[in-house]
Protein backbone atom coordinates (compact mmCIF):
# COMPACT_ATOMS: atom_id res chain seq x y z
CA UNK A 1 0.00 0.00 0.00
CA UNK A 2 2.79 2.40 0.92
CA UNK A 3 4.63 1.33 -2.21
CA UNK A 4 1.66 2.37 -4.32
CA UNK A 5 1.41 5.73 -2.55
CA UNK A 6 5.12 6.29 -3.11
CA UNK A 7 4.92 5.25 -6.77
CA UNK A 8 2.07 7.64 -7.56
CA UNK A 9 3.52 10.54 -5.57
CA UNK A 10 6.97 10.20 -7.12
CA UNK A 11 5.48 10.01 -10.61
CA UNK A 12 3.34 13.12 -10.06
CA UNK A 13 6.25 15.05 -8.57
CA UNK A 14 8.48 14.08 -11.46
CA UNK A 15 5.82 15.27 -13.91
CA UNK A 16 5.48 18.54 -12.00
CA UNK A 17 9.26 19.04 -12.15
CA UNK A 18 9.16 18.62 -15.93
CA UNK A 19 6.44 21.30 -16.07
CA UNK A 20 7.83 23.84 -13.65
CA UNK A 21 6.11 26.71 -15.45
CA UNK A 22 2.80 25.68 -13.83
CA UNK A 23 4.17 25.81 -10.30
CA UNK A 24 6.00 29.08 -10.89
CA UNK A 25 2.88 30.67 -12.41
CA UNK A 26 0.76 29.80 -9.37
CA UNK A 27 3.43 31.16 -7.01
CA UNK A 28 3.72 34.42 -8.93
CA UNK A 29 -0.07 34.72 -8.93
CA UNK A 30 0.01 34.44 -5.14
CA UNK A 31 2.82 36.97 -4.79
CA UNK A 32 1.25 39.51 -7.14
CA UNK A 33 -2.30 39.34 -5.77
CA UNK A 34 -1.03 39.77 -2.21
CA UNK A 35 1.33 42.61 -3.19
CA UNK A 36 -1.42 44.54 -5.01
CA UNK A 37 -3.37 45.15 -1.80
CA UNK A 38 -0.87 47.40 0.02
CA UNK A 39 -0.54 49.38 -3.21
CA UNK A 40 -4.28 49.73 -3.64
CA UNK A 41 -5.33 50.30 -0.02
CA UNK A 42 -2.52 52.64 1.00
CA UNK A 43 0.40 52.27 3.42
CA UNK A 44 -1.48 52.78 6.71
CA UNK A 45 0.10 50.02 8.95
CA UNK A 46 -2.86 49.53 11.28
CA UNK A 47 -5.24 49.07 8.37
CA UNK A 48 -2.87 46.66 6.58
CA UNK A 49 -2.47 44.56 9.72
CA UNK A 50 -6.26 44.21 9.87
CA UNK A 51 -6.49 43.25 6.20
CA UNK A 52 -3.52 40.87 6.15
CA UNK A 53 -5.06 37.56 7.32
CA UNK A 54 -8.00 37.73 4.92
CA UNK A 55 -5.97 38.89 1.92
CA UNK A 56 -3.23 36.28 2.36
CA UNK A 57 -5.72 33.50 2.89
CA UNK A 58 -7.97 34.41 -0.05
CA UNK A 59 -4.93 34.69 -2.34
CA UNK A 60 -3.59 31.32 -1.11
CA UNK A 61 -6.99 29.75 -1.72
CA UNK A 62 -7.15 31.02 -5.30
CA UNK A 63 -3.52 30.11 -6.02
CA UNK A 64 -3.97 26.53 -4.83
CA UNK A 65 -7.08 26.30 -7.01
CA UNK A 66 -5.22 27.30 -10.19
CA UNK A 67 -3.69 23.87 -10.71
CA UNK A 68 -6.81 21.90 -9.73
CA UNK A 69 -8.35 21.51 -13.21
CA UNK A 70 -5.24 19.59 -14.30
CA UNK A 71 -5.23 17.29 -11.29
CA UNK A 72 -7.03 14.53 -13.20
CA UNK A 73 -7.53 16.04 -16.66
CA UNK A 74 -4.07 15.11 -18.01
CA UNK A 75 -4.35 11.53 -16.78
CA UNK A 76 -7.86 11.35 -18.22
CA UNK A 77 -6.80 12.57 -21.64
CA UNK A 78 -3.85 10.24 -22.17
CA UNK A 79 -5.55 7.14 -20.77
CA UNK A 80 -3.47 6.87 -17.59
CA UNK A 81 -6.57 7.32 -15.46
CA UNK A 82 -8.08 4.13 -16.92
CA UNK A 83 -4.93 2.27 -15.97
CA UNK A 84 -5.07 3.70 -12.45
CA UNK A 85 -8.73 2.73 -12.14
CA UNK A 86 -7.82 -0.83 -13.18
CA UNK A 87 -4.89 -1.12 -10.74
CA UNK A 88 -5.40 -3.91 -8.20
CA UNK A 89 -5.70 -1.38 -5.37
CA UNK A 90 -8.59 0.84 -4.22
CA UNK A 91 -8.82 3.92 -6.44
CA UNK A 92 -9.27 6.01 -3.28
CA UNK A 93 -5.69 5.27 -2.26
CA UNK A 94 -4.40 6.45 -5.62
CA UNK A 95 -6.46 9.62 -5.25
CA UNK A 96 -5.00 10.11 -1.77
CA UNK A 97 -1.51 9.91 -3.29
CA UNK A 98 -2.44 12.43 -5.96
CA UNK A 99 -3.88 14.78 -3.30
CA UNK A 100 -0.63 14.56 -1.33
CA UNK A 101 1.39 15.25 -4.50
CA UNK A 102 -0.87 18.21 -5.32
CA UNK A 103 -0.33 19.63 -1.86
CA UNK A 104 3.46 19.25 -2.12
CA UNK A 105 3.44 21.10 -5.43
CA UNK A 106 0.68 23.69 -4.95
CA UNK A 107 0.24 24.01 -1.18
CA UNK A 108 3.65 23.74 0.46
CA UNK A 109 5.26 26.56 -1.57
CA UNK A 110 2.45 28.89 -0.41
CA UNK A 111 3.19 28.02 3.20
CA UNK A 112 6.85 28.90 2.67
CA UNK A 113 6.14 32.12 0.77
CA UNK A 114 3.45 33.48 3.09
CA UNK A 115 5.67 34.82 5.91
CA UNK A 116 7.79 36.80 3.43
CA UNK A 117 4.65 38.37 1.99
CA UNK A 118 3.22 38.92 5.48
CA UNK A 119 6.04 41.37 6.19
CA UNK A 120 4.50 43.71 3.61
CA UNK A 121 1.48 43.94 5.90
CA UNK A 122 3.52 44.76 9.00
CA UNK A 123 2.59 41.51 10.73
CA UNK A 124 4.51 40.70 13.91
CA UNK A 125 6.68 37.61 14.33
CA UNK A 126 4.07 35.67 16.29
CA UNK A 127 1.39 36.46 13.71
CA UNK A 128 3.70 35.28 10.92
CA UNK A 129 4.32 32.00 12.71
CA UNK A 130 0.58 31.46 13.17
CA UNK A 131 -0.01 32.41 9.53
CA UNK A 132 2.42 29.69 8.44
CA UNK A 133 0.90 27.18 10.83
CA UNK A 134 -2.63 27.95 9.68
CA UNK A 135 -1.61 27.54 6.02
CA UNK A 136 0.28 24.36 6.85
CA UNK A 137 -2.91 22.91 8.36
CA UNK A 138 -5.35 24.47 5.91
CA UNK A 139 -3.81 23.88 2.50
CA UNK A 140 -4.02 20.04 2.69
CA UNK A 141 -7.76 20.47 3.28
CA UNK A 142 -7.92 22.69 0.18
CA UNK A 143 -6.22 19.99 -1.92
CA UNK A 144 -8.53 17.29 -0.58
CA UNK A 145 -11.77 19.24 -1.09
CA UNK A 146 -10.54 20.49 -4.46
CA UNK A 147 -9.98 16.93 -5.66
CA UNK A 148 -13.71 16.21 -5.29
CA UNK A 149 -14.52 19.21 -7.49
CA UNK A 150 -11.84 18.30 -10.02
CA UNK A 151 -13.23 14.77 -10.34
CA UNK A 152 -16.84 15.96 -10.63
CA UNK A 153 -16.01 18.41 -13.43
CA UNK A 154 -13.72 15.99 -15.30
CA UNK A 155 -14.48 15.97 -18.99
CA UNK A 156 -17.01 18.81 -18.72
CA UNK A 157 -16.55 21.58 -21.24
CA UNK A 158 -15.71 24.86 -19.49
CA UNK A 159 -15.06 22.80 -16.40
CA UNK A 160 -12.64 25.35 -14.95
CA UNK A 161 -15.35 27.90 -14.11
CA UNK A 162 -17.71 25.24 -12.88
CA UNK A 163 -14.93 23.88 -10.70
CA UNK A 164 -14.43 27.21 -8.95
CA UNK A 165 -18.19 27.64 -8.44
CA UNK A 166 -18.30 24.17 -6.94
CA UNK A 167 -15.20 24.30 -4.79
CA UNK A 168 -14.99 27.89 -3.51
CA UNK A 169 -18.11 27.65 -1.29
CA UNK A 170 -16.69 24.48 0.23
CA UNK A 171 -13.47 26.33 1.03
CA UNK A 172 -15.34 28.84 3.25
CA UNK A 173 -14.83 27.01 6.58
CA UNK A 174 -11.10 26.66 5.89
CA UNK A 175 -10.91 30.36 5.04
CA UNK A 176 -12.81 31.42 8.18
CA UNK A 177 -10.71 29.40 10.59
CA UNK A 178 -7.44 30.06 8.75
CA UNK A 179 -7.82 33.83 8.60
CA UNK A 180 -9.45 33.73 12.05
CA UNK A 181 -6.35 32.13 13.59
CA UNK A 182 -4.11 34.95 12.38
CA UNK A 183 -6.71 37.56 13.36
CA UNK A 184 -6.94 36.13 16.85
CA UNK A 185 -3.16 36.35 17.25
CA UNK A 186 -3.04 39.95 16.01
CA UNK A 187 -5.81 40.99 18.41
CA UNK A 188 -4.17 39.23 21.35
CA UNK A 189 -6.41 36.18 21.70
CA UNK A 190 -4.85 32.75 21.33
CA UNK A 191 -5.06 30.94 17.96
CA UNK A 192 -5.35 27.44 19.49
CA UNK A 193 -9.09 26.97 18.94
CA UNK A 194 -8.90 28.01 15.29
CA UNK A 195 -5.86 25.84 14.63
CA UNK A 196 -7.49 22.79 16.21
CA UNK A 197 -10.53 23.21 13.99
CA UNK A 198 -8.28 23.67 10.95
CA UNK A 199 -6.46 20.47 11.86
CA UNK A 200 -9.78 18.65 12.03
CA UNK A 201 -10.76 20.04 8.61
CA UNK A 202 -7.40 18.96 7.17
CA UNK A 203 -7.78 15.41 8.49
CA UNK A 204 -11.31 15.25 7.15
CA UNK A 205 -10.34 16.73 3.81
CA UNK A 206 -7.35 14.50 3.20
CA UNK A 207 -8.68 11.17 4.46
CA UNK A 208 -12.38 11.34 3.57
CA UNK A 209 -12.32 13.30 0.32
CA UNK A 210 -10.46 10.60 -1.71
CA UNK A 211 -13.41 8.19 -1.51
CA UNK A 212 -16.12 10.42 -3.03
CA UNK A 213 -13.45 11.58 -5.50
CA UNK A 214 -12.79 7.98 -6.54
CA UNK A 215 -16.53 7.40 -7.00
CA UNK A 216 -16.79 10.52 -9.18
CA UNK A 217 -13.81 9.39 -11.26
CA UNK A 218 -15.39 6.00 -11.89
CA UNK A 219 -18.51 7.76 -13.15
CA UNK A 220 -16.40 10.00 -15.39
CA UNK A 221 -14.69 6.93 -16.88
CA UNK A 222 -17.89 5.12 -17.83
CA UNK B 1 -12.36 -18.84 -17.29
CA UNK B 2 -13.94 -15.70 -18.75
CA UNK B 3 -17.61 -16.00 -19.42
CA UNK B 4 -19.99 -13.36 -20.69
CA UNK B 5 -23.71 -13.93 -20.96
CA UNK B 6 -26.34 -11.80 -22.64
CA UNK B 7 -24.45 -8.52 -22.47
CA UNK B 8 -26.27 -5.40 -23.56
CA UNK B 9 -24.76 -1.99 -24.17
CA UNK B 10 -26.61 1.31 -24.55
CA UNK B 11 -24.75 4.48 -25.43
CA UNK B 12 -26.86 7.63 -25.19
CA UNK B 13 -30.18 6.71 -26.81
CA UNK B 14 -28.77 3.98 -29.04
CA UNK B 15 -28.54 0.33 -28.24
CA UNK B 16 -25.17 -0.83 -29.60
CA UNK B 17 -25.54 -4.53 -29.03
CA UNK B 18 -27.59 -6.99 -27.03
CA UNK B 19 -27.41 -10.66 -26.28
CA UNK B 20 -23.65 -10.97 -26.64
CA UNK B 21 -22.43 -14.19 -25.02
CA UNK B 22 -19.15 -16.07 -25.19
CA UNK B 23 -16.83 -18.25 -23.19
CA UNK B 24 -13.07 -18.11 -23.25
CA UNK B 25 -10.71 -20.65 -21.68
CA UNK B 26 -6.97 -20.58 -21.03
CA UNK B 27 -4.92 -20.52 -24.25
CA UNK B 28 -7.77 -19.04 -26.27
CA UNK B 29 -8.11 -15.70 -27.93
CA UNK B 30 -11.22 -13.82 -28.91
CA UNK B 31 -10.93 -11.67 -31.96
CA UNK B 32 -13.64 -8.98 -31.91
CA UNK B 33 -14.80 -7.68 -35.24
CA UNK B 34 -17.29 -5.08 -36.29
CA UNK B 35 -17.67 -1.80 -38.11
CA UNK B 36 -16.70 1.53 -36.60
CA UNK B 37 -19.23 2.38 -33.93
CA UNK B 38 -20.46 -1.18 -33.48
CA UNK B 39 -19.43 -1.18 -29.82
CA UNK B 40 -16.13 -3.06 -29.80
CA UNK B 41 -14.41 -0.64 -27.43
CA UNK B 42 -17.55 -0.45 -25.28
CA UNK B 43 -17.57 -4.23 -24.98
CA UNK B 44 -13.90 -4.34 -24.00
CA UNK B 45 -14.39 -1.60 -21.39
CA UNK B 46 -17.36 -3.52 -20.05
CA UNK B 47 -15.24 -6.66 -19.72
CA UNK B 48 -12.62 -4.67 -17.78
CA UNK B 49 -15.29 -3.41 -15.41
CA UNK B 50 -14.87 0.24 -16.44
CA UNK B 51 -18.40 0.52 -17.84
CA UNK B 52 -21.26 -1.33 -16.16
CA UNK B 53 -23.35 -3.56 -18.43
CA UNK B 54 -27.00 -2.56 -18.86
CA UNK B 55 -27.92 -6.19 -18.53
CA UNK B 56 -26.09 -9.49 -18.59
CA UNK B 57 -23.25 -10.84 -16.54
CA UNK B 58 -19.49 -11.24 -16.78
CA UNK B 59 -17.82 -14.00 -14.81
CA UNK B 60 -14.15 -14.68 -14.18
CA UNK B 61 -13.28 -18.14 -12.86
CA UNK B 62 -16.99 -18.58 -12.14
CA UNK B 63 -17.56 -15.41 -10.14
CA UNK B 64 -19.01 -12.05 -11.17
CA UNK B 65 -16.21 -9.54 -11.83
CA UNK B 66 -17.97 -6.83 -9.83
CA UNK B 67 -17.78 -9.06 -6.78
CA UNK B 68 -14.15 -10.05 -7.37
CA UNK B 69 -13.05 -6.42 -7.78
CA UNK B 70 -9.36 -6.14 -7.01
CA UNK B 71 -8.83 -9.89 -7.33
CA UNK B 72 -10.00 -9.68 -10.95
CA UNK B 73 -8.09 -6.50 -11.69
CA UNK B 74 -4.84 -8.07 -10.48
CA UNK B 75 -5.15 -10.61 -13.30
CA UNK B 76 -6.14 -8.12 -15.97
CA UNK B 77 -3.93 -6.18 -18.34
CA UNK B 78 -5.80 -3.60 -20.40
CA UNK B 79 -4.34 -1.60 -23.22
CA UNK B 80 -6.79 1.01 -24.40
CA UNK B 81 -7.17 3.25 -27.39
CA UNK B 82 -5.01 5.82 -25.71
CA UNK B 83 -1.45 4.88 -24.96
CA UNK B 84 -1.38 5.88 -21.28
CA UNK B 85 2.05 7.36 -22.01
CA UNK B 86 3.14 10.60 -20.35
CA UNK B 87 4.64 12.94 -22.93
CA UNK B 88 7.00 14.52 -20.41
CA UNK B 89 8.51 11.22 -19.30
CA UNK B 90 10.88 8.97 -21.21
CA UNK B 91 9.72 5.53 -22.41
CA UNK B 92 11.81 3.95 -19.64
CA UNK B 93 10.23 6.12 -16.92
CA UNK B 94 6.78 5.47 -18.36
CA UNK B 95 7.29 1.72 -18.34
CA UNK B 96 8.74 1.64 -14.82
CA UNK B 97 6.08 3.90 -13.31
CA UNK B 98 3.27 1.96 -15.01
CA UNK B 99 4.65 -1.27 -13.56
CA UNK B 100 5.01 0.24 -10.09
CA UNK B 101 1.48 1.60 -10.12
CA UNK B 102 0.15 -1.77 -11.23
CA UNK B 103 2.09 -3.33 -8.32
CA UNK B 104 4.29 -5.42 -10.57
CA UNK B 105 7.97 -6.00 -10.03
CA UNK B 106 9.92 -4.83 -13.03
CA UNK B 107 13.56 -3.87 -12.66
CA UNK B 108 15.38 -1.45 -14.87
CA UNK B 109 17.25 -4.13 -16.85
CA UNK B 110 14.00 -5.92 -17.70
CA UNK B 111 12.42 -2.63 -18.72
CA UNK B 112 15.37 -1.74 -20.96
CA UNK B 113 15.22 -5.21 -22.48
CA UNK B 114 11.48 -4.75 -23.18
CA UNK B 115 12.12 -1.40 -24.89
CA UNK B 116 14.93 -3.00 -26.86
CA UNK B 117 12.63 -5.72 -28.12
CA UNK B 118 9.89 -3.31 -29.25
CA UNK B 119 12.55 -1.46 -31.22
CA UNK B 120 13.08 1.57 -29.02
CA UNK B 121 16.71 0.96 -28.14
CA UNK B 122 18.51 4.27 -28.08
CA UNK B 123 15.22 6.10 -27.48
CA UNK B 124 14.78 4.96 -23.88
CA UNK B 125 16.04 8.29 -22.53
CA UNK B 126 14.19 10.60 -24.89
CA UNK B 127 11.02 12.32 -23.68
CA UNK B 128 7.99 10.68 -25.33
CA UNK B 129 6.82 13.96 -26.84
CA UNK B 130 9.68 13.67 -29.36
CA UNK B 131 8.59 10.20 -30.50
CA UNK B 132 6.43 9.48 -33.52
CA UNK B 133 2.91 8.10 -33.16
CA UNK B 134 4.08 4.57 -33.95
CA UNK B 135 6.97 4.81 -31.52
CA UNK B 136 4.59 5.97 -28.78
CA UNK B 137 2.43 2.94 -29.48
CA UNK B 138 5.52 0.74 -29.26
CA UNK B 139 6.41 2.34 -25.92
CA UNK B 140 2.90 1.49 -24.68
CA UNK B 141 3.11 -2.07 -26.00
CA UNK B 142 6.47 -2.61 -24.26
CA UNK B 143 4.37 -3.30 -21.16
CA UNK B 144 3.30 -6.59 -22.72
CA UNK B 145 6.83 -7.99 -23.08
CA UNK B 146 7.17 -9.02 -19.43
CA UNK B 147 3.45 -9.11 -18.69
CA UNK B 148 2.46 -12.26 -16.78
CA UNK B 149 -1.15 -11.46 -15.92
CA UNK B 150 -3.65 -13.98 -17.24
CA UNK B 151 -6.13 -11.85 -19.16
CA UNK B 152 -5.03 -9.43 -21.83
CA UNK B 153 -7.58 -7.01 -23.25
CA UNK B 154 -6.11 -5.08 -26.16
CA UNK B 155 -8.02 -2.39 -28.01
CA UNK B 156 -6.64 -1.91 -31.53
CA UNK B 157 -3.07 -2.88 -30.63
CA UNK B 158 -1.81 -2.58 -34.22
CA UNK B 159 -2.88 1.02 -34.82
CA UNK B 160 0.04 3.17 -36.05
CA UNK B 161 2.43 0.20 -36.06
CA UNK B 162 4.46 -0.90 -39.08
CA UNK B 163 4.05 -4.53 -40.27
CA UNK B 164 7.19 -5.76 -38.50
CA UNK B 165 6.06 -4.31 -35.17
CA UNK B 166 2.58 -5.76 -35.76
CA UNK B 167 4.10 -9.22 -36.21
CA UNK B 168 6.10 -8.78 -33.04
CA UNK B 169 2.94 -7.93 -31.07
CA UNK B 170 1.22 -10.98 -32.59
CA UNK B 171 4.14 -13.13 -31.44
CA UNK B 172 3.80 -11.71 -27.91
CA UNK B 173 0.09 -12.58 -27.89
CA UNK B 174 0.92 -16.06 -29.27
CA UNK B 175 3.47 -16.68 -26.51
CA UNK B 176 0.93 -15.47 -23.94
CA UNK B 177 -1.67 -17.94 -25.25
CA UNK B 178 0.90 -20.75 -25.15
CA UNK B 179 1.52 -20.00 -21.47
CA UNK B 180 -2.20 -20.61 -20.96
CA UNK B 181 -3.26 -16.97 -20.92
CA UNK B 182 -6.40 -15.43 -22.40
CA UNK B 183 -6.55 -12.54 -24.83
CA UNK B 184 -9.26 -10.38 -26.35
CA UNK B 185 -8.45 -7.98 -29.10
CA UNK B 186 -10.07 -5.76 -31.66
CA UNK B 187 -8.39 -4.81 -34.88
CA UNK B 188 -9.13 -3.87 -38.44
CA UNK B 189 -5.76 -5.15 -39.64
CA UNK B 190 -5.74 -8.94 -39.55
CA UNK B 191 -2.39 -10.22 -38.28
CA UNK B 192 -2.06 -13.98 -37.88
CA UNK B 193 -1.49 -15.05 -34.28
CA UNK B 194 1.11 -17.85 -34.35
CA UNK B 195 -0.29 -20.06 -31.58
CA UNK B 196 -3.39 -20.85 -29.57
CA UNK B 197 -7.05 -21.12 -30.50
CA UNK B 198 -8.59 -18.07 -32.12
CA UNK B 199 -12.32 -17.48 -31.84
CA UNK B 200 -14.14 -14.75 -33.62
CA UNK B 201 -17.03 -12.59 -32.55
CA UNK B 202 -18.75 -10.11 -34.82
CA UNK B 203 -20.66 -7.22 -33.37
CA UNK B 204 -23.34 -5.44 -35.31
CA UNK B 205 -24.37 -7.80 -38.13
CA UNK B 206 -24.97 -10.93 -36.08
CA UNK B 207 -23.68 -11.59 -32.65
CA UNK B 208 -23.12 -15.33 -32.98
CA UNK B 209 -19.68 -16.52 -32.00
CA UNK B 210 -18.15 -19.07 -34.29
CA UNK B 211 -14.94 -20.97 -34.05
CA UNK B 212 -11.95 -20.95 -36.33
CA UNK B 213 -8.76 -22.76 -35.38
Amino acid sequence: MLRLLRAVISRDLRLAMRRQADIVAAMFFFIIVVSLFPLGVGPEPAQLRRLAPGVLWVAALLASMLSLPRLFADDHRDGTLEQLALAPQPLGLIVLAKVIAHWLVAGLPLVLLAPVLGIQFDLGADALVVLMLSLLLGTPALSGIGAIGAALTLGVRGGGVLLSLLVLPLYIPVLIFGAGAVDATVSGLGPQAHLSLLGALALGGVFFAPWPTAAALRVALE
Amino acid sequence: MLEASNLECVRGERRLFAGVSFRLEGGEMLYLQGQNGSGKTSLLRMLCGLTPAVSGEIRWRGEAIGKLGEEFRSELCYLGHQNAIKEELTPLENLLSAARMAQESLDEDAALDALDRVGLSGRADLACRYLSQGQKRRAALARLVHEKRALWILDEPYVALDPAAGKFVASLVGAHLQRGGLALLTTHQAVAIPAGTVRELSLGADAAAHRRS
